[in-house]
């Protein structure tokens, strides 16, 4: 099976009369947002996801789980690097917490949903979606742009698109 | 706040910088006379294979400034952005940085196969050497260059593994010694303007 190409997201969001025109999503008053994918080299295993999640409610929330069908198994994982320059990474059995009327980022060097034993390797420009599960907010599909791993996360095009298919580019502050 | 400053903020990085390789060397030098341990002890003898079959020892970064990078292909994050920036720094210098040499080496030869190191390295570049030895030669090289690796389990069952390792890049001069350390945190700006020194100093 082919991931959704935009196009096909574009036939989802009318058909849902959904999301407008930026690239993110709510539930609740959790706003996620610029949900992607770095596109993984070929022969990569493994594929990590990003995105910013803002709590507007004033009560925490908790990312607890993730879903998807690409990939064989999904986990909530966090990479440190310590003054000696060792780098960790581990899965967050408890999920991340999102504070009252605060925001966090998954980015690289950061947290990030791991993707294991992926089926078909994403290329830049696929739509995925993906699960998530908060633990009191319920269960949302996000789909996840796949996009080149070139640039630092502050460099990164956010990719807008509109009703009509057509995708704006500009640039992330 | 820009997103680097909150990556900074939220990985708790290496701030240390080059310093940190420093620190590195004292950290996994280990013995006695941890305090004798500088910077230039990085760099020595090892025997890897790349992705084309051929052998590479510490002899062929004799004549060029090198990058030294270890990693695994299970990693997607500090890895590929990692990999993704020498490419950027490679682009970025042009006909002044076509002598340096860029190695990535694997932690983890059990599951990267010379073949998926070599696709995986030359997705970002042509120009890097992709690195693999057996369970003794990475043992090897990694002591040569006080890096640090350890496998960790995921103990859900399915066998699956991580592995720690050290993310910093290894500037080498062209007489193989070490001369300093690209730290994940550090800007394009920065990382260039090191590389730039490097190639003077080489
Ligand atoms: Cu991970």
């Amino acid at each position: 099976m082919r991931f959704l190409r935009p196009l096909a997201l574009v036939l989802v969001l009318m058909a849902t009369g959904g999301v407008a025109s930026a690239h993110e999503f709510e539930i609740g008053d959790l706003e996620l947002d610029h949900p992607w994918i770095a596109e993984p080299p070929p022969g990569a295993p493994t594929a990590a996801g990003y995105l910013e999640i803002t709590n507007e409610s004033d009560a925490a929330d908790r990312l607890i789980a993730v879903r998807c069908v690409f990939a064989r198994k999904a986990e909530i994982h966090e990479v440190t690097i310590d003054a000696a320059g060792t780098m960790q990474m581990r899965p967050l059995p408890d999920g991340i917490e999102i504070p009252a009327g605060g925001t966090v980022t998954l980015a690289r060097g950061g947290y990030h949903l791991m993707f294991m034993h992926v089926a078909e390797r994403p290329v830049a420009g696929d739509m995925i979606p993906v699960t998530l599960i908060f633990e009191h907010a319920g269960e949302i599909d996000v789909m996840f742009s796949v996009q080149k791993p070139g640039m630092q996360d502050d460099d990164h095009m956010d990719m807008d698109m509109d009703m009509d298919g057509t995708m704006e580019m500009e640039s992330g502050q | 706040m820009t997103k680097r400053r909150l990556i900074v903020a939220l990985g708790i990085l290496g701030l240390a910088a080059a310093l940190g390789i420093a620190a590195l060397a004292v950290r996994y030098g280990g013995g006695e006379n941890e305090a004798a341990l500088q910077p230039v002890d990085i760099g020595g003898p090892f025997t890897m294979t790349d992705q084309n079959g051929e052998t590479v020892t510490e002899q062929d970064l004799l004549g060029h400034p090198s990058l030294v990078f270890f990693g695994y292909t299970f990693c997607p994050d500090v890895c590929p952005s990692t990999l993704a920036e020498i490419a950027g720094w490679l682009d970025t210098l042009g006909e002044e940085g076509k002598d340096l040499a860029v190695y990535f080496v694997t932690v983890d030869p059990a599951r990267d196969t010379a073949e998926a190191l070599g696709q995986y390295a030359g997705y970002f570049s042509p120009r890097i050497v992709a690195l693999r030895g057996n369970a003794n030669q990475t043992a090897e090289i990694a002591a040569s260059y006080k890096a640090y690796y350890k496998r960790i389990e995921m103990d859900d069952g399915t066998g699956d593994y991580l592995m720690d390792h050290t993310a910093a890049v290894y500037l080498m001069k062209s007489d193989g010694t070490f001369f300093d350390a690209i730290t994940f945190t550090a800007t394009p700006e920065e990382a260039v303007a090191k590389l730039r020194r490097l190639i003077a100093a080489s």
